[in-house]
């Protein structure tokens, strides 16, 4: 039981922390001076939530893993994010529409975990859920200007979502131990918010001029370990520091 | 991008009946995004409970040429000052 709480923790919170990863990787990078201050605040919600939800993961674990043990230890295979999150910032459009997908899906999922049988996941929800509230305000106007911007705007925007968009289905893909959680009243019911999520997704993109793309097909993999080539790249930085000088702090 | 987005400055209040201060100027393309990133840029560690943002050009500035003219002529009228009153002992904080 222990360990499937954790595992459930592992999804929520390697999301955040990928994501918050690539965010991070904007620093001093960013378009303009306000949109890098704006992405590095992003990306420092995501740790923060990452913080919490592995300190409760840890908690769970008999050989009384830290944080960082969680963060930073693992092989790519054993991280349950989903592929959408390591997308690769290849263009301001890539990481807005990035966002824009991850986001429309987090504030439903915290939205729900609020209501969490476990009362700790439902205090870090509560907490998180004025964070992304902004992340969501904050992806959504952009996409909206981008996608009614200029001409080479919304043809980026139009093709970051061309690429992007078929990795929105795993975000709601019930794997056995989120079925689990749902059935405990631990975890969320991912597959009630699918209409929600592509409702508010498709409001935003007509808003915006762009169309989703037709297909039927998504990608999926990360849920269950299986990986993009991106992620072996982040965790080479990422885990650096901790393997070579292990247990290391400053 | 060849066109540079408009200067606006940000005024933040940090508490209930404290008035809002400048504390700066950023860029942005219309009044929502300057918002935002007065937000991010100006609010960072719990500064303020709310923001005011005014595109620059809409702000009259006086002139630095007639600074001698506006402000010199008030110098010497110390009797503006209210500090000729004689103040009861137990009046504090004066």
């Amino acid at each position: 039981m222990q360990d499937k709480i954790y595992q459930y923790l592992l999804l929520t919170g390697d999301n955040a922390m990928i994501l918050g990863h690539r965010l991070s990787e904007l620093c001093g990078h960013g378009p303009s001076l306000e949109t890098d201050i704006a992405l590095t605040n992003i990306s420092l919600d995501l740790f923060g939530q990452t913080r919490n939800y592995f300190q409760l993961a840890g908690a769970l674990t008999t050989d009384n893993k830290s944080e960082d043990d969680i963060a930073f230890l693992r092989m790519a295979h054993d991280y349950r994010n989903v592929l959408l999150v390591e997308q690769p910032n290849k263009d301001f459009a890539h990481v807005i529409v990035r966002q824009f997908l991850f986001d429309s899906f987090h504030i439903l999922l915290l939205k729900e975990l609020t209501n969490s049988n476990d009362q700790q996941i439902a205090a870090i929800a509560q907490k998180s859920l004025k964070e992304v509230t902004y992340h969501l305000d904050f992806s959504s106007e952009w996409v909206k200007r981008l996608g009614a911007g200029t001409e080479e705007s919304h043809q980026k925007m139009q093709d970051a979502i061309d690429f992007l968009y078929p990795y929105s289905g795993e975000l709601l893909e019930e794997t056995p131990i989120e079925l689990e959680m749902k059935e405990m009243g631990i975890g969320a019911d991912l597959p009630a918010m699918k209409t929600n999520y592509y409702n508010h997704i498709h409001q935003v993109l007509e808003e915006a001029t762009l169309v989703p793309p037709e297909t039927s097909w998504f990608q999926s993999g990360g849920k269950k370990g299986i990986h993009s080539e991106h992620l072996g790249f982040i965790l080479a930085e990422l885990q650096y520091m901790q393997r070579a000088y292990p247990n290391m702090n400053w | 991008m060849k066109k540079e987005w408009p200067i606006w400055e940000v005024f933040i209040r940090s508490k209930n009946g404290l008035e809002h201060r400048h504390v700066g100027s950023l860029h942005a393309a219309d009044s929502k995004m300057a918002l935002e990133n007065a937000r991010d840029v100006y609010t960072r560690r719990s500064e303020g409970i709310s923001i005011w943002v005014v595109e620059s050009k809409h702000i009259t500035a006086s002139n630095p040429e007639k600074s001698g003219e506006l402000f010199e002529p008030a110098k010497d009228k110390v009797y503006r000052h209210p500090t000729f009153y004689n103040l009861p002992d137990e009046l504090k904080h004066m």
